[in-house]
């Protein structure tokens, strides 16, 4: 085996895209963190299927808004590979553009989402439902805030030059994380709002 | 250090790396110590990053925390030595039995095998350090802050008391009105913090840092537990954390999840803590088990038998593991079926189990043992594990386990597989590494002593809770009447436990002596096969002068085994030192992929570790203000850890620079 290691091949150095360290660790980051979600469905499924209590409480949820707002973030998540692409084609200024209409977009599910928060008729102590309802969409709310400051600190170094199509790890491994953020997303939303449809 | 690092960025993007020998005295190898080397007094002592220096860190640390548990055991044992003893309140005893299980099972058995591995998984894969420096100091800080956290409310009288998995609704604010619980709870949080990110790192080492040449089939079997045990604590930690948070959640906030009243299920905090809870036993008994598949062999002078299948069964062990946490809920009135399929996939669990038993025995038959005092305590752990082992499958069998349940059979066969699975190995460790941590041996004579003291001891102390559990006795009550026929078992086991606590005296003053006056160890005073004895004793700050080539699994024995066909190089290497530099290989061939930079000594990891602990705290004591505040500390401290840093080539240079490399 020492023998077939081609001893002459040049190496990049440094975080390089998908061979730096970061990206295999924020990998495994997105699967303890996935972990996290699919005990919190688990959680909510388990006392759902136990439960004698009318389910959703307050009755089928609407879909429009939650709907508008799970398109949003997910454009949110094309923009930020947009930016990721901008830069690897040496367009700066379009990376900062597409980077900073993702922040946007995700300001804006935030925005919507404190707004579906506050029409509830129910908080997180009113009942079991309410309870299961605040704590997962609180963790995922969370971890939308973490990622945009996560999206906002790229914007700053991305227009502070620090990265060009040689090194930019930082964006695709950020990138990566909301991208992880948007498609929990989708299961925190079809478990709260399309699974009551089902019984 | 700092300066030769700034004043030479390399902002080459690729190149090839130098290949070359850097023997000790080398201009090479003094500038490989000044890159490496931490600074001296209390600032290298902050700001370290050095894997060995973590790695000895976590050992001191988990082994005072089992002197606590075991001190507290102690004092339980003066208390059940006899009956209707009123040594300690039954409040008082409650809240010892729990730190005991708390301190054990979380502070002590998987922190001393992380110790092990932080140390020795570079120096075993032939790297400069882990793939993550900075995030292994964060993982050793938040651990030692946690500690404090957990034992915080100790000295008030206020200490978790309701058993180390805590059940609801006896953890709920109803029936547990003080602090006491949400230490427990917060504290559980914040140490999972510290195992998340420590198993993340070492994932991200196993398939990223091994030397070129040490394909998957080649690494150490400790790599393999431990891996096996990081895996599974990445998918099982946040189950408990979240169980602890929503305990908090339903204790501070008034949410309804473990309320009955309000249709809140109990059995949910049962099932989110064995889902996490089953799998944590393997991930504290792998690596251990990874310990003596190492050492062992070096004493029996042969390869382990059956590598291959060893490294299979820890891995198949973990993932039936994940599949039997029903097992510790036989008795809470779930369906049959449900008791049947966990019944039975515990009993399977012992065919992986059994094969390294079957390895280490065959290694042991077709070997040439040498009985020292490393070779007594891993066969020691041999009999331990098959007599814990046998309990266990015992209780697997779900009728027995109706009649065994909660009483101290179960005590008696958790202590086995602990203490037999953990401890047995981590001082045979301790004894086998020793050279390599401190460059001196210890004795061999007083190793012994404390072997037969240990082990006579622990034998005497737990195998009568065996036959206090089949006389009827529950764990957990704090005394018991004269007539109930418990008292000579009881008597028994008080003795054995001072027994074996004096044999870990023994050990300690082995340690004490053998530090002081110990024989200079050579570089491999065992004659072992595995890499780290090709480093001095103790290894430099770099590790490798230059980084090996591997070509088989024993790289050290290569000339009497004749494995394979070619020879590791061990002189010959990569001499990669423009910068704290290391290879990055890919996962499974470990063919050289990258220069990974690796970073300079940072005070960021102890500062998030520190708000972190700081903003739990604030939410224990209800201060809002505080806790928001520390928050932003921790978010700004990761902030300045992640901004991108030219030296690490993390971005592009904006200024142009000759680009021609110093070499040393």
């Amino acid at each position: 085996m020492a023998e077939a290691i081609q001893l002459d091949k040049p190496l990049p150095v440094g975080s390089e895209g998908k061979r730096s360290g970061g990206w295999w660790g924020v990998l495994a980051l997105i699967v303890t963190e996935g972990s996290l979600f699919g005990y919190l469905l688990f959680t909510y499924f388990y006392l759902a299927s136990q439960t004698e209590q009318h389910w959703p409480p307050e009755g089928l949820p609407s879909l429009v808004m939650p709907g508008v707002n799970t398109l949003i973030l997910l454009t949110s998540s094309v923009f930020v590979w947009a930016s990721e692409r901008c830069i690897r084609r040496r367009q700066l200024h379009w990376s900062l553009a597409s980077m900073a209409l993702a922040f946007i977009l995700g300001v804006c599910f935030v925005v919507i989402q404190f707004h579906e928060w506050s029409i509830k008729t129910y908080d997180m102590t009113s009942n079991l439902y309410g309870s299961l309802y605040f704590t997962i969409t609180g963790f995922h709310m969370l971890h939308v805030l973490v990622g945009l400051i996560v999206l906002l600190i790229l914007l700053l170094w991305t227009a502070l030059g620090y990265f060009d199509d040689r090194r930019y790890a930082a964006v695709i491994i950020g990138g990566l994380y909301w991208h992880f953020v948007d498609v929990v997303w989708l299961f925190v939303f079809a478990t709260l709002y399309l699974s009551p449809y089902l019984y | 250090m700092t300066d030769a690092a700034e004043s030479s960025p390399d902002l080459n993007f690729t190149r090839v790396p130098e290949v070359g020998c850097a023997p000790i005295g080398s201009a090479a190898e003094i500038r490989l110590a000044q890159l490496w080397e931490s600074a001296p007094g209390w600032r290298g002592w902050l700001s370290t990053v050095d894997h060995k220096e973590i790695g000895l860190r976590y050992l001191v640390t988990a082994f005072i925390f089992l002197l606590m548990g075991g001190i507290e055991a102690l004092i339980m044992r003066v208390q059940l030595a006899s009956p209707n003893q009123t040594l300690l309140t039954p409040e008082q005893y409650s809240q010892l039995f729990t730190m005991h299980g708390v301190t054990m099972i979380f502070l002590y058995s998987l922190p001393i095998l992380s110790g092990f591995s932080n140390y020795l998984w570079p120096l075993m894969l032939g790297s400069r350090d882990m793939a993550f420096p900075r995030l292994n100091a964060l993982s050793y800080w938040i651990f030692l802050f946690a500690g404090i956290f957990l034992y915080s409310s100790f000295p008030l009288g206020e200490a978790p008391n309701a058993g180390w998995f805590n059940y609801v609704p006896f953890s709920g604010l109803e029936y547990n009105t003080g602090p006491n619980i949400d230490v427990y709870a917060l504290g559980m949080v914040l140490l999972g913090i510290s195992t998340t990110v420590g198993a993340i790192n070492f994932v991200v080492t196993l398939f990223r840092m091994r030397a070129p040449g040490m394909s998957i089939e080649r690494v150490p079997i400790l790599v393999w537990g431990t891996l096996t045990a990081s895996v599974a604590n990445i998918f099982a930690i946040p189950s408990v954390s979240l169980a602890f948070f929503l305990l908090w959640l339903d204790r501070q906030v008034g949410t309804h999840f473990f309320d009955v009243v309000n249709g809140g299920k109990p059995l949910l905090w049962q099932h989110l803590f064995w889902m996490f809870g089953h799998p944590w036993v393997y991930a504290v008994v792998l690596p251990a088990m990874g310990i003596v598949s190492d050492a062992l062999p070096t004493f029996c002078r042969r390869p382990l038998v059956g590598y291959s299948a060893v490294a299979l069964s820890t891995m198949a062990t973990m993932l039936l593991g994940f599949g039997v946490w029903i097992h510790h809920m036989f008795a809470t009135g779930l369906p049959t079926l449900a008791l049947s399929f966990f019944g039975a996939a515990s009993m399977v669990i012992s065919i992986p189990s059994a094969v390294a038993v079957f390895a280490w025995i065959a290694t042991i038959w077709l070997g040439r043992p040498v009985f020292n005092t490393p070779f007594l305590f891993f066969a020691g752990f041999v009999l331990l594990f098959v007599i814990g082992g046998l309990s266990g499958v015992m209780t697997a069998a779900v009728p027995l386990d109706f009649q065994l349940n909660e009483t101290y059979f179960i005590v008696a066969h958790l202590h086995y597989v602990l203490l037999g699975i953990n401890v047995f190995p981590v001082i045979g460790g301790i004894y086998y590494w020793f050279p390599k941590f401190f460059g001196r041996m210890m004795n061999e004579t007083l190793g012994k002593w404390s072997f037969w003291v240990m082990f006579i001891g622990f034998n005497l102390g737990f195998f009568p809770m065996h036959v206090a559990g089949l006389l009827g006795m529950p764990r957990r009550i704090y005394t018991y009447a004269p007539n109930m026929g418990w008292s000579t078992v009881n008597m028994v086991t008080s003795v054995g436990s001072f027994v074996f606590a004096a044999g870990i005296l023994i050990f300690l003053v082995n340690i004490v002596v053998s530090l002081k006056r110990g024989v200079l160890a050579a570089p491999n005073p065992w004659d072992a096969p595995t890499l780290e004895w090709a480093t001095p004793s103790p290894p430099p700050a770099y590790n490798f002068a230059v980084i090996p080539f591997i070509a088989s699994r024993h790289p050290l024995w290569e000339d009497r085994l004749d494995e394979g066909a070619g020879r590791s190089s061990l002189e010959r290497g990569y001499l990669l030192m423009e910068g704290r530099e290391t290879i990055g290989t890919t996962p499974l061939d470990a063919i050289p992929d990258i220069i990974l930079k690796m970073p300079e000594d940072s005070y960021t990891p102890f500062f998030v570790g520190l708000f972190s602990a700081l903003a739990f705290t604030g939410l224990l004591l209800h201060w809002g203000g505080f806790t928001v505040l520390m928050a932003l500390a921790c978010s700004l401290s990761l902030i300045v850890w992640m901004w991108p840093r030219t030296a690490l080539v993390q971005r592009a240079p904006y200024i142009k620079q000759d680009t021609g490399a110093v070499h040393g």
